[in-house]
């Protein structure tokens, strides 16, 4: 069987775990933002980035050190409804700073790791959802679908108010961060996998250029 | 040529610029003429097998960057959009009834021809297929400081127009050197010239491709010159760049 890739554009969230709202709160009011956002704070993860089970993620172009984003996507079909979901490594070069667009930070080649195949359902099957994070066999992270500022079918509905999402379009529901604002990293070298049960694991080696 | 992309006859059909007429490509009508106004434009783009790249640039000419008081940035600003936000020429585009002020953006779009990763300026004009016109909406009572400009604002339903054409970059021999301008119901709203882009097409291609593949069917939608202004219902906009086309569309209300 070959290795998923999405049909569509993929859509990602940002701020939507209570802890980096949390921690961010006090910054909101200031410059540059000035007011915490209203909308959902969404980004593109281009084609470009899509990296099929299997595939390494390469450091290239002076990157030597990537976020770990776990997340889940929510496959969409007809009607822009949920017709299934997938686990992902929506990686990042880390940035503290969420004014500008991210495409430097977030559309580098292989930055999307992929699972190997969709799991159909709705989206309360993944409602209480513990995604774990591993990187070379340790845990690092774990996160928890509960903690998101705007449950699936607030997200669906606030994003569905300005974008339709088409038939084969993802929408990631975000990544959380650590107690001190950071995420997991890696480098080179490293082999990071993302599971929860009923998905499809996402394993990752990590590379760099030669 | 001047390359559409239409429906006509129940069907989706390539088509080139004849005569004032619509020359069909392939299919079981290829040879036949159609004239401009029994069909239906479509995005004058090929469809891809994933989901096609749309790169957007902010603040790309000096004098928009002042008239939005913004100092003219160091490295591009760019955002991406999704290519379901793409619609064709003679569209209609919603205007949201709550909102004081959604601006239409007259920009030059480039078409990448050709895989593109780690391509120097001088060789950039070799990855182009060709050229289009864009009009990339904003709404600007959506903007928020959060990864700005943020998708409520760009990339909404509707709210961004391309073609009639897409004019192979042969037959466009500087494109740095264009006339853009743009009418609200005939009056003329915004003018300017390619040439005072602040990041260059050879440029914005070296500078992407840096980083990200590029590749054939992607696009560059490379900004916009002062002179936008707020759009109401049943206005016609007409976003035109000389050589390239002029892409009516009109607003509705949502």
């Amino acid at each position: 069987m070959n290795a998923w890739l999405p049909q569509g554009t993929v859509y990602g969230t940002l701020l939507n775990f209570r802890r980096e709202w949390d921690l961010w709160t006090p910054r909101m009011t200031q410059d540059p933002h000035k007011a915490a956002p209203k909308a959902p704070v969404l980004y593109i993860k281009t084609a470009n980035t899509f990296c099929p089970a299997g595939q390494k993620l390469l450091l290239q172009d002076g990157v030597s050190e990537v976020d770990i984003g776990a997340t889940l996507g929510l496959v969409i079909g007809a009607q822009a409804q949920v017709v299934g979901a997938v686990l992902l490594n929506d990686w990042s070069v880390p940035h503290t700073r969420y004014y500008r667009p991210p495409v430097k930070f977030r559309c580098r080649d292989g930055f999307l790791a992929l699972p190997q195949q969709v799991t159909p359902g709705q989206p309360q099957d993944w409602s209480a959802l513990q995604i774990a994070v591993h990187r070379n066999g340790e845990r690092v992270q774990t996160v928890d679908l509960r903690e998101l500022m705007r449950d699936v079918p607030t997200l669906l509905a606030d994003v569905g108010e300005f974008m339709t999402l088409q038939p084969g379009d993802v929408l990631m529901v975000g990544t959380d961060c650590l107690a001190d604002g950071t995420r997991p990293r890696a480098r080179a070298g490293d082999q990071v996998e993302i599971s929860a049960p009923g998905l499809a694991s996402v394993i990752t080696a990590v590379g760099g250029a030669a | 040529m001047k390359h559409a992309r239409i429906a006509w006859s129940g069907a989706i059909h390539d088509a080139v610029e004849a005569d004032g007429q619509l020359l069909l490509t392939q299919g079981p009508h290829a040879g036949r003429r159609v004239s401009f106004d029994e069909v239906v434009w479509l995005p004058p783009l090929a469809p891809t097998a994933q989901a096609r790249t749309v790169i957007a640039l902010g603040l790309n000419y000096a004098d928009h960057a002042r008239e939005l008081a913004f100092k003219a940035p160091d490295e591009p600003l760019a955002f991406m959009k999704g290519q379901a936000s793409l619609i064709g020429h003679k569209a209609l585009t919603k205007r949201p009834a709550d909102v004081a002020y959604m601006h239409y953006e007259c920009e030059l779009a480039v078409v990448i021809g050709r895989t593109a990763r780690h391509v120097k300026k001088a060789d950039a004009y070799g990855y182009i297929a060709g050229y289009t016109v864009a009009n990339d909406y904003a709404i600007r009572d959506y903007l928020e400081n959060w990864y700005r400009p943020n998708l409520r604002v760009k990339n909404r339903d509707t709210c961004t127009p391309i073609g009639p054409w897409r004019v192979d970059a042969a037959d466009v021999p500087d494109p740095m050197a264009l006339r853009l301008q743009t009418t609200v119901n005939g009056q003329v709203t915004q003018s300017g010239s390619t040439a005072d882009m602040i990041f260059d097409v050879p440029t914005l291609i070296e500078y992407f491709s840096g980083f990200m593949t590029l590749n054939p069917g992607d696009l560059i939608l490379t900004g916009t010159p002062d002179g936008i202004v707020n759009v109401e219902p049943g206005d016609v906009v007409v976003t035109e760049i000389e050589g390239i086309g002029a892409l009516t569309n009109t607003i509705v209300k949502a």
